[in-house]
């Protein structure tokens, strides 16, 4: 008999409770935008921040409210825009150039000379705070990883020699890494770009020459000998114009004496 | 017997290594060949430079103008060229201007007779020591006349003067009360004429019996109105919050300085800079630097014109015994370590330590076992351990509201962590970046 009882007052209040959450569904029903839900659908999901907002649902409703613009999503480049611009019934203006991030520097301890060595927290800017870093240049790669440790895909390794690169195919363009990195080593380049320069340092040559062996030491040649490499030296670092043809690149990059100009795919 | 007073909350007791150098007379250093001399040598603004290259100076002229409220002026130590203006690179990783001096060979240094001062008002005195670009000597440099300008209506209760001294090796200031305790004792008398206290209290830890002595002998023959408090030894005593705490028994609120609990904190190295700066019109051209650490040759306390180099001073204390595995510029607790011996002596500059891989030794770190002793020993209350694991997380904002500011990166939680996790270096980064 007991155990009647007890199964019937469970079946009744399950009964009552699933009416009582029935109605509060109907009645309470907080009104969604279709187009935001769609909208984070096709978004990919990184919650990467490249768009300025809180993750992917931040900025699904932003643009469903009109308040965002459309094509900032980086990791989902023109596809994305596109299939936005159609849900929202907008005309797509294209997501701009992919920007894939690149380590301007492939210094290491072997082929860098150091001041000091360095023991404390596993962190660039940590490092940074001391000297600005154990290297004798005080403009490249600090080997820590700060940027590995921040990248959403997982896109930047690091050689057992320290050199630090990233898989432009893995990169998404958020540049989460470029905010990390207190030497601002890293930076973006646009994804077609062939070649690129591996080397930050704003040293004169002949200091660069005494430090490290695989700097820009401001030689010119890339720029004399090469006009159509789209190399200029600024600030004695060669640095590329992407929006210039870039044919002689290859040439450039073959003719530098240390090397420093590198193919940014690799 | 009874126990002596100090601060309540947190703390720690390295071995003090001063019997090192605590015997060892002040000497003075020769002027070396050239001296840099860095426009920012204090705590705000750098001083604007006053001179160009190859401009002739003599000792004691003004090189570098404070250049806003807090800041300071910077002096020639000697009578020279000025031959570069140059960037340097200081111990604690500052990069500024310098000057590049070369003193004259034949009569480098300057003189100062002593002269009367009894007439001068509190606010002419107060000019004076603003116009001698003096600074706290004990090594976070605070412009001294912003120290020293009470605003109307406020008034101070107590004036508290600094021969505490905490920091392992160091014995400066012991060697400076020691020596110069008349001096010492007419600057603080200055500092009281300016600041205008109800009472004055020298707070000096219990392993300098010796200066505790000679102060309290040299105050009754000269019949100064000044308390000599002797303090149980506990590190970190000698920063204002704890010794405030220990002698007066105030707790500065957070975020708000001495003067608002109605004193004024002064190191005996300032008030040394302050009878110098009044009485022989002298500006802080020089300060005194213990030597020591044991890869140093020989263990010293010197006094030594500022823009002297690091090398200049060991290769007078007889060079290194051995290879240092760390030099540190400051105490082992709060000092920075370095690695070049061409940067400079400046104004905070309070020692200049060789050590040994035993005593600067980075054990491998494990992970937090949440023990707390860091809590426990941290002297503002903090919890290191939290904020150590949100900077880890770059949770700045987080840290922050865990008043990660109130830390003044003693040392004592790195120093008390069985897991050896830097704890101290994670507190300076995280300040560095959540003030962005």
């Amino acid at each position: 008999m007991n155990i009647l009882f007890a199964f019937l007052i469970i079946a009744v209040l399950g009964l009552a409770l699933g009416l009582g959450l029935a109605f509060a569904a109907k009645k309470f029903a907080v009104e969604k935008d279709e187009r935001a839900e769609q909208i984070l659908a096709i978004l990919p999901g990184a919650n990467c921040g490249a768009c300025g907002y809180p993750g992917c649902s931040g900025y699904a409703g932003a643009l469903s409210g009109g308040k965002a613009q459309n094509g900032l999503c980086s990791p989902g480049g023109a596809k994305t825009s596109a299939l936005v611009a159609k849900i929202l019934g907008i005309a797509d203006e294209g997501a701009g150039e992919r920007m894939v991030a690149f380590v301007h520097c492939r210094g290491n301890h072997e082929l860098t000379k150091r001041d000091f060595q360095y023991e404390g927290i596993e962190e660039c800017s940590a490092a940074h705070m001391l000297f600005q870093g154990e290297s004798s240049c005080k403009y490249g790669c600090l080997h820590l990883g700060s940027c590995m440790r921040v990248c959403p895909t997982n896109a930047i390794h690091r050689d057992e020699k320290g050199n630090v690169t990233v898989d432009p195919e893995a990169c998404i363009g958020c540049k989460k890494c470029t905010l990390v990195c207190p030497t601002k080593v890293i930076r973006m380049l646009p994804a077609r770009g062939s070649h690129a320069i591996a080397c930050n340092s704003r040293d004169p040559g002949p200091v660069v020459r005494k430090i490290c062996q695989v700097g820009c030491i401001a030689c010119k040649i890339c720029e004399k000998k090469f006009p159509d490499s789209g190399c200029t030296v600024i600030n004695f670092l060669s640095e590329i114009d992407y929006a210039k043809p870039m044919t002689q690149i290859a040439d450039a990059a073959a003719a530098c004496p240390t090397k420093c100009i590198v193919e940014a795919k690799q | 017997m009874e126990r002596l007073p100090t601060f309540s909350k947190g703390g720690v007791h390295p071995d003090d290594k001063k019997a090192l150098s605590n015997n060892q007379a002040i000497q003075r250093l020769p002027v070396p060949s050239e001296l840099v001399l860095p426009l920012s040598q204090h705590l705000g603004a750098p001083a604007s430079p006053l001179k160009q290259k190859g401009d002739m100076v003599v000792a004691g002229e003004k090189i570098g103008k404070a250049s806003s409220f807090i800041s300071a002026d910077v002096h020639c130590p000697v009578n020279g060229t000025i031959t570069d203006l140059r960037k340097v690179v200081l111990a604690n990783s500052v990069v500024t201007d310098a000057f590049v001096i070369t003193p004259d060979a034949s009569n480098p240094l300057g003189e100062w007779p002593e002269q009367p001062y009894d007439a001068l008002s509190p606010e002419e005195l107060l000019a004076i020591v603003k116009d001698m670009g003096v600074v706290g000597t004990g090594g976070a440099t605070f412009p001294t006349h912003v120290k020293l300008s009470v605003p109307k209506g406020r008034t101070v209760d107590a004036l508290v003067v600094n021969g505490v001294e905490c920091e392992p090796y160091l014995t400066a200031d012991h060697r400076l009360m020691l020596e110069e305790t008349e001096r010492v004792l007419r600057g603080i008398m200055i500092v009281a004429k300016i600041t205008g206290p109800k009472r004055i209290i020298i707070g000096v830890e219990n392993n300098k019996k010796d200066a505790i002595a000679m102060l309290r002998q040299e105050i009754a023959r000269l019949g100064f109105p000044i308390t000599v408090m002797a303090l149980r030894v506990k590190y970190p005593q000698g920063d204002e919050k704890q010794l405030l705490k220990a002698t007066i028994k105030r707790e500065i609120p957070s975020g708000k300085l001495p003067l608002d609990v109605g004193a004024v904190v002064l190191n005996v190295g300032t008030s040394f800079a302050i009878y110098e700066a009044v009485a022989m019109r002298k500006p802080l051209i020089d300060r005194v630097v213990t030597i020591s650490g044991e890869a140093m040759k020989e263990k010293k306390n010197l006094r030594v014109l500022l823009g002297s180099k690091v090398a200049d001073l060991i290769a007078f204390a007889g060079g290194l015994d051995h290879e240092p595995d760390k030099f540190i510029s400051g105490g082992p607790m709060m000092g920075f370590a370095f690695h070049d011996d061409q940067i400079p002596v400046i104004k905070g500059t309070s020692g200049i330590l060789a050590l040994d891989k035993e005593p600067s030794a980075k054990a491998p770190t494990t992970p937090c076992i949440s023990c707390g002793r860091c809590v426990a020993a941290c002297p503002m209350g903090l919890q290191p351990t939290k904020l150590y694991r949100l900077i880890e997380h770059r949770d700045y904002e987080r840290a922050m509201a865990m008043n990660l500011m109130d830390c003044k990166e003693c040392g004592c939680c790195s120093y008390s962590c069985p897991a050896h996790l830097p704890l101290v270096h994670g507190m300076k980064l995280g300040k560095r970046l959540g003030r962005k």
